[in-house]
């Protein structure tokens, strides 16, 4: 379903090109779930950014489906993040001046799949009932992370992709949010693409890669 | 659509979450236009009037003859002109005083009277015959008939003859009395006389001008400007500067709070984009948010803007009466362009303020680190590019000083400074706080300092609209003060004689002169008299002064020749007005030639003399010389000296014997007491308008401070928790703010001084035609000073007083977020 080739990416950091990413192969299937993991500055959440559509590589070719993310330009990378994926990110990233019942439905509303019966499973199953009415900043960080899930999967993507997802959480919450995630993400059959560097959950996902000097190692 | 709606949903419900914030962008707005409208409301009131003054039976709209060196010419021209085919219809006008009122008296002869007079009522039609058969008619308009306390049908008495029955024409200008010309030449004893011809637009073939009447007539081609809208012009300039200047204070209300609620939606603004929303469906619906609040503040702004137009009209209308003569109704009436007008101001001010937060929006990458300090940071690099604006923008006003020579030149100038003192001012407190920082040596002190200095860039719109608000006040209220100072001084010397008589004919005023010099008390009969003519194409008024060591000793002469006064006697000389002189560009020694019904009237200019007020060029000669060049000039003025005591016995025996009332007869000390009024009044809009300039800085320093206090929080709250107190917090706080402000009004103060000579020394001598002395107030410039200090202290009382108050749990919640 996602397949990445050859990409490549640099940035400019005091006068010099840096290679962040030096020719990168991967492949998701669907309904499968990877970790990808590497030390700090190694690029994975740049590759994630690229996949995502929020970055443009320097190469190589990013195909998600039958798209070619890598030749869309702004408004169809947009598109394509509305519709196809999730993103979820480390600082939960949610809507502050909206309650979590309005941060729920934003994209699933945004992206016209908004679908009332998988909405309240996802509020059952992400146990968010109780607190429907509130906004972000009443909210604890692992139930903020659970409204960011519940949002990026409500309107059904082919593909999540999750930042550092647990960076933010304790252990134990780290492992509820992490299999509230999965349990999800095999109800849609979606694909699953998690960077994190906690090895012990990384093991949890059906596969592993890690990215060193620029390319999958 | 439904996206665009739930995006839209979405950015407003930032708003919800933040009152405090929209309720700034809303005031902000709203002042705004509430006071640009407001202004213009009042100068679209004025023009409406001017239009109808204008219309009313050839004025400056209509094409006319006139006589080419005296007021009337024989009305056998009219005859002859029309058998030549000319389409032309004659008016004799003339003055006529009605229970002590100077009314407009307009001849007109409704048969040959050209159908594209404007807005003239309709003589001539159903009621031609009443009109020209007597007694006639006269035509007034409703509010001139209210002033006269009369009724219509009514026969009032003026120049000792019965006038016609009064008829009300709605559609006249106020002050004007409209009749037969036939009855017109009886009640001002000028049989066979007219003042000009009105021309029509027929196409038909005729004889030229020349052929016909020789060169006793000169056509004068319709004017798009009335005369009043010359004169009144800098009047309405000043006004729309004020509302300009307001408008301007408005949105930097507004600027400030898009600014700071778009660095605080950025991170807002990247989950959208990350969720999948387009940037230009992004920056479509920004646009559609900031409109969408424009409406509602203009439409809010537009009816504030109303009740202050209805608030200062009256004093406006009194201004434009006392310094021009022209008649403005007191009520409003405005047109439907207005209020589009006032909307289009809102959206387009919201929009301009909001610019460069909609540029970066649109610019905005969608991975950039999102944290509110950074429009902080990027304020701070624009203070150097700021400062060097700054000073071209000096250099742009030192330029125009340099060579400019129009109104709008001086006007561009003020502008200049101003612009160029609010670039500068963040670098300006920079520094100073900067030297405070440096001098600091207390930990807390130099916290303060420190901390003000971060604070500077959210709060320097703010100060900067503080700034701009000071100096304007300053600058006008010397301006005043310095025209007060002076206008004391010359009403002294104009108003020299101890009572003034006005008859209300010739033979009266013989009748007074005679029984007045039987008077012992009497010391001395002063006549005067006055005569208009034309002088480099445009009115003037002609002065008749007597040979009197009165006018000798008191007249406010400017500069003369050393025997001036004994020059003027033979009647070949004359002095003439300072704004005559400026806009003539005449000096003494200089020779011109007045236009008399006799020929013109060479003189030579030994002085020139203040006259304030006067919006006409003014020349003044020896009384007999006036009489016998204008022998139709009307004698009926008389000044007289009394012995102090004598004034009032002499008064009342005045009244009793000549039935004359307190209009017709008057003490100095009464008219200047009058004169004293009239110009309080005429200044009176302009302090109303610097309250408000001043009162919309406060409520921008204030809205500044209140969207400030949450982002302070992070600053205070690690103090707070190594052990200084929150009140001591809040009174640090209240020090701060008020350091900043007083640093801002010491850099008003001579900001201030420079716009009033601004004012004084090229503004007031292109709009009026007259130079004042600059004068400092010292205790004037104190009391701006409590008054800065006094709005700074309000405007953070609030937000101070909310840290005070604090709950310790809000404190420590600072570092539960930001763990």
């Amino acid at each position: 379903m996602l397949r990445v080739t050859g990409l490549t990416k640099s940035y400019r950091s005091a006068g010099e090109d840096v290679a962040v990413l030096r020719g990168v192969d991967l492949a998701v299937a669907t309904g499968e779930s990877v970790a990808l993991s590497g030390e700090s500055g190694s690029g994975k959440s740049t590759l994630l950014h690229l996949i995502a559509g929020l970055d443009a590589a320097d190469s190589g070719e990013i195909r998600l489906a039958d798209i070619t993310v890598s030749a869309l330009n702004d408004a169809g990378r947009a598109e394509l993040r509305r519709d196809r994926l999730g993103l979820v990110f480390q600082q939960f990233n949610l809507i502050p001046s909206l309650t979590v019942a309005d941060n729920l439905v934003f994209q699933s509303r945004i992206a016209g799949r908004h679908d009332a019966a998988w909405h309240d499973e996802l509020v059952e199953r992400l146990g968010l009932k109780q607190l429907l009415k509130r906004y972000p900043e009443q909210l604890s960080g692992g139930q903020q992370q659970r409204v960011a899930i519940g949002r990026a999967l409500a309107p059904k993507p082919l593909l999540l992709l999750a930042d550092e997802p647990t960076g933010n959480l304790d252990e134990d919450t780290a492992d509820e949010v992490l299999h509230l995630a999965r349990d999800l993400v095999a109800r849609t059959g979606c694909g699953f693409l998690m960077v994190t560097h906690s090895a012990r959950l990384a093991a949890t996902l059906d596969r592993q890669l890690t990215l060193h000097a620029g390319v999958i190692a | 659509m439904r996206r665009a709606l739930w995006i839209l949903a979405v950015l407003l419900s930032y708003w919800r979450r933040h009152p405090m914030q929209l309720a700034t962008l809303l005031i902000g707005l709203i002042s705004a236009t509430a006071l640009w409208s407001g202004v213009q409301a009042l100068n679209q009131q004025a023009r409406i009037a001017y239009d109808r003054a204008a219309a009313t039976f050839g004025g400056s709209r209509t094409a006319m003859l006139v006589s080419r060196d005296s007021a009337t010419f024989p009305q056998q021209l009219f005859v002859d002109l029309r058998r030549a085919g000319w389409p032309v219809s004659p008016t004799l006008e003339g003055r006529v005083q009605i229970d002590g009122r100077n009314l407009r008296l307009l001849g007109v002869e409704p048969v040959t009277l050209p159908s594209e007079v404007g807005n003239a009522p309709a003589v001539g039609r159903g009621n031609l015959l009443s009109f020209v058969t007597p007694p006639g008619e006269m035509l007034v308009a409703p509010e001139t008939l209210r002033d006269l306390g009369l009724k219509e049908g009514e026969r009032p008495q003026a120049n000792g003859t019965t006038l016609p029955p009064l008829r009300v024409q709605a559609e006249l200008a106020p002050g004007a009395l409209i009749v037969d010309i036939g009855i017109a030449q009886d009640i001002l004893r000028m049989p066979g006389q007219v003042s000009r011809l009105l021309v029509g637009k027929s196409k038909a073939p005729h004889a030229t001008l020349e052929s016909v009447a020789g060169d006793k007539l000169r056509l004068v081609e319709p004017s798009a400007e009335s005369d009043l809208e010359r004169l009144t012009d800098s009047f309405h300039l000043n006004l729309t500067a004020f509302g300009l200047l307001s408008f301007f204070v408005g949105l930097f209300i507004v600027n400030s709070a898009i600014g700071l609620a778009f660095e605080q939606r950025l991170p807002m603004l990247r989950t959208l984009r990350a969720c999948g929303v387009s940037a230009r469906l992004l920056n479509t619906v920004l646009v559609i948010e900031l409109v969408s609040l424009a409406l509602v503040a203009g439409l809010i702004g537009l009816v504030c803007g109303y009740f202050i137009a209805a608030a200062l009209l009256p004093d406006v209308a009194a201004s434009l009466r006392g310094l021009y003569g022209a008649q403005i109704p007191g009520q409003l009436s405005l047109k439907p362009v207005w209020w589009f007008a006032g909307i289009a101001i809102s959206i387009l001010g919201a929009l301009a303020a909001a610019a460069a937060s909609l540029a970066k929006a649109i610019r905005m990458p969608v991975l950039a680190t999102a944290h509110p300090q950074a429009w902080q940071q990027a304020q701070r690099r624009w203070l150097m590019f700021q400062s060097a604006a700054a000073l071209a923008v000096f250099a742009v006003a030192a330029a125009l000083i340099q060579f400019g020579d129009s109104l709008i030149a001086g006007f561009a100038v003020l502008a200049a400074l101003m612009l160029g003192a609010a670039l500068i001012l963040p670098m300006v407190l920079q520094i100073a706080l900067a030297l405070g920082q440096r001098s600091a040596r207390a930990p807390v002190g130099i916290w303060f300092w420190a901390d003000s200095r971060q604070q500077l860039s959210g709060l320097s719109l703010a100060l900067m609209a503080l700034l701009l608000a000071l100096a304007v006040n300053v600058g006008v209220s010397t301006m005043v003060e310095s025209f007060s100072r002076t206008f004391l001084v010359w009403l002294d010397g104009r108003l020299a004689a101890d009572v003034y008589v006005s008859a209300a004919s010739d033979a009266q005023a013989k009748e007074i002169k005679a029984w007045l010099r039987d008077r012992p008390e009497v010391e001395a009969i002063l006549p005067g008299g006055r005569a208009d003519t034309q002088f480099g194409g445009a009115p003037i008024e002609v002065l008749g002064l007597p040979d009197h060591v009165t006018y000798r000793d008191n007249w406010p002469l400017l500069e003369s020749t050393s025997n001036a006064w004994v020059r003027l006697r033979p009647g070949d000389t004359c002095l003439v007005s300072e704004q005559l002189s400026r806009r003539m560009k005449l000096t003494i020694g200089d020779h011109i030639e007045v236009p008399a019904p006799g020929g013109n009237w060479p003189l030579e200019i030994v002085g020139i003399y203040a006259d304030y007020g006067n919006p006409k060029g003014q020349i003044a000669v020896n009384f007999a010389a006036l009489t016998r060049r204008f022998p139709q000039t009307p004698q009926t003025r008389l000044g007289l000296r009394v012995a102090p005591d004598k004034i009032a016995p002499l008064i009342t025996a005045l009244q009793e014997k000549f039935g004359l009332d307190d209009r017709n007869v008057a003490d100095q000390a009464t008219m200047k007491r009058e004169s004293r009024r009239v110009f309080n009044r005429t200044f009176s809009v302009t302090a109303a308008l610097n309250a408000f300039t001043l009162g919309v800085a406060g409520i921008a320093l204030l809205t500044s401070l209140l969207t400030l206090a949450n982002s302070q929080l992070p600053q205070l709250a690690p103090l707070w928790a190594i052990g200084l107190t929150r009140r001591r917090l809040a009174a640090l706080e209240l020090l701060k703010t008020m350091a900043v402000a007083l640093i801002t009004a010491l850099f008003a103060l001579p900001l201030g001084l420079l716009v009033a000579w601004c004012l004084l020394a090229i503004v007031n001598v292109k709009a009026f035609g007259w130079r004042l002395p600059f004068h400092v107030f010292p205790l004037q410039l104190i009391e701006l000073l409590a008054v800065a200090l006094a709005a700074a202290f309000c405007a953070a009382a609030l937000p101070v007083a909310r840290l005070a108050r604090m709950q310790p749990a809000s404190l420590i919640r600072i570092f539960v977020n930001e763990r």
